[in-house]
């Protein structure tokens, strides 16, 4: 019964094969195997939305899902999103600027919930913002920030295509 | 909050599916896995062996066949969701796809999934029941259909025979001029349902009432249609006071679910009121016309 399945991730562009026990979830496998520890363990049964991963770009629970049935899948973590070491992404810096955080553990998981709202809308209203990251559950800031943080992210990603005045 | 010791197989068909799961009596199946994970992480189920049909593409579409629109068992939620064809034609099953958890479990949770787990507050269920769809399943090779009026048998039991798989839903195809409403209440949005209703009403081009669906979800171990009240007004446009004092008497006759959360009580008159919000949202607010 014990016996480990070998599966293939594509982890944050990286191909990842992993030997795995077929119980555990996507949410160990990352955080055991691989080590990364920014998915957070939140109440394991799919209802706080803290393990929240992208599953070939589309925020998924990983703690629903069997690493066994993510073989061949690109996954995305938090530690993903930074364009380089020491820096961050544009959702990540609009979190930081807007206190979109307080004890941080839901935000690994908002940023990626925000990630893809925006890659599939680059102008989402306060209500799609509210939709989209209504299966995450923060229990610090009341929201108000985190919405704050992530039309702050969709403005200034809108802007980063368009070319300067005066050019 | 981890599942017990199995082991995992990926069929490449159903059938092999199938034969996977008469070899061990005490198999599952697992498509998205929305509902049966968390059952296996609080250990409610043990399964020793799953047998994952998430990847047959043959279970996955969304089709018309003439009479009816048929869907894959293991189409994702959000495919159904975004699908035009489901807009068109099962307006109904468009309408309640959003209520159903969050994004992120509807992108992997199936259609057949959440039959098959046949959750009493499930939103698939109820407009399974609602609009009288059509289950199909494969065993032994064979392929059989079912109604869904014969199909859910009670607190999240099925029909399907042992070594089953279901593979297709088939919904009838909406015509004319419909109009379609869906309510539930919960403690949180996309939390269980202690009530829902789902209402179907195709009007007659002077505005009155060519056929009426009323279907209450959530109260009882089996979501259920009102039909005794739809040949009341056949023929005669929708009053709100005289569907509402009918549907309060029709909801008299049963007797609800009562947990911690929601009493008796609680349930019947929140489905009432639901149930009324349905029908006049599909009467008047939410009519589309279907070619």
């Amino acid at each position: 019964m014990s016996t480990e399945t070998n599966v293939e991730l594509q982890v944050n562009g990286n191909l990842c094969r992993v030997a795995v026990e077929a119980r555990a979830t996507l949410l160990d496998c990352l955080r055991d195997n691989l080590g990364l520890t920014g998915t957070h363990v939140g109440c394991e049964h799919g209802i706080c939305g803290a393990c929240t991963v992208l599953l070939d770009g589309v925020p998924v629970r990983s703690c629903l899902m069997f690493a066994v049935q993510a073989d061949g899948y690109a996954i995305t973590t938090i530690e993903g999103l930074a364009p380089g070491p020491g820096e961050l992404s544009v959702v990540q810096d609009a979190f930081c600027e807007t206190h979109g955080m307080q004890c941080g553990y839901c935000t690994p998981a908002m940023i990626l919930t925000a990630q893809a709202l925006l890659a599939n809308n680059p102008e989402p209203t306060r209500e799609d913002i509210v939709e989209a990251i209504s299966g995450n559950i923060c229990r610090c800031t009341g929201y108000a920030q985190i919405v704050e943080a992530i039309a702050l992210a969709a403005e200034r990603l809108r802007g980063l295509n368009r070319p300067s005045e005066g050019l | 909050m981890k599942s017990a010791p199995f082991t995992y197989h990926r069929p490449d068909d159903i059938d092999e599916a199938c034969a996977q799961l008469a070899d061990d009596p005490d198999a599952r199946i697992i498509a998205g896995g929305q509902s049966l994970v968390p059952m296996m992480a609080m250990r409610l189920v043990r399964p020793t062996r799953l047998v994952d049909i998430g990847r047959i593409s043959s279970l996955w579409y969304v089709r018309d066949e003439g009479e009816a629109i048929a869907i894959g068992a293991a189409t994702c939620q959000c495919v159904i969701e975004r699908d035009p064809l489901i807009a068109a034609q099962v307006p109904l099953l468009a309408t309640a796809l959003p209520w159903i958890g969050h994004a992120a479990t509807r992108a992997r949770g199936t259609i057949g999934g959440s039959i098959s787990h046949a959750d009493p507050a499930a939103e698939i269920v109820l407009v399974a029941i609602t609009l009288g769809a059509t289950l199909v399943y494969r065993a032994n090779g064979v392929t059989t259909e079912i109604q869904a009026s014969k199909f859910f048998t009670g607190l999240m039991t099925t029909a399907l025979p042992p070594g089953s798989c279901l593979t297709a839903v088939r919904f009838p195809r909406a015509s004319g001029n419909v109009g379609v409403g869906f309510h539930e209440i919960n403690a949180r949005r996309s939390d269980f349902a202690f009530a829902s209703a789902a209402a179907q009403v195709a009007l007659n081009d002077d505005g009155s009432c060519r056929a009426l669906t009323i279907g209450i979800g959530a109260i009882t171990e089996v979501p259920f249609r009102l039909d005794s009240i739809a040949a009341k007004f056949s023929g005669k446009p929708i009053e709100e006071a005289e569907l509402r004092t009918a549907i309060r008497d029709a909801l008299d006759e049963i007797a609800p679910m009562s947990d911690l959360h929601a009493s008796a009580e609680y349930r019947r008159r929140a489905a009432t009121t639901l149930a009324v919000r349905s029908v006049m949202d599909a009467a008047r607010g939410d009519q589309r016309r279907v070619h």
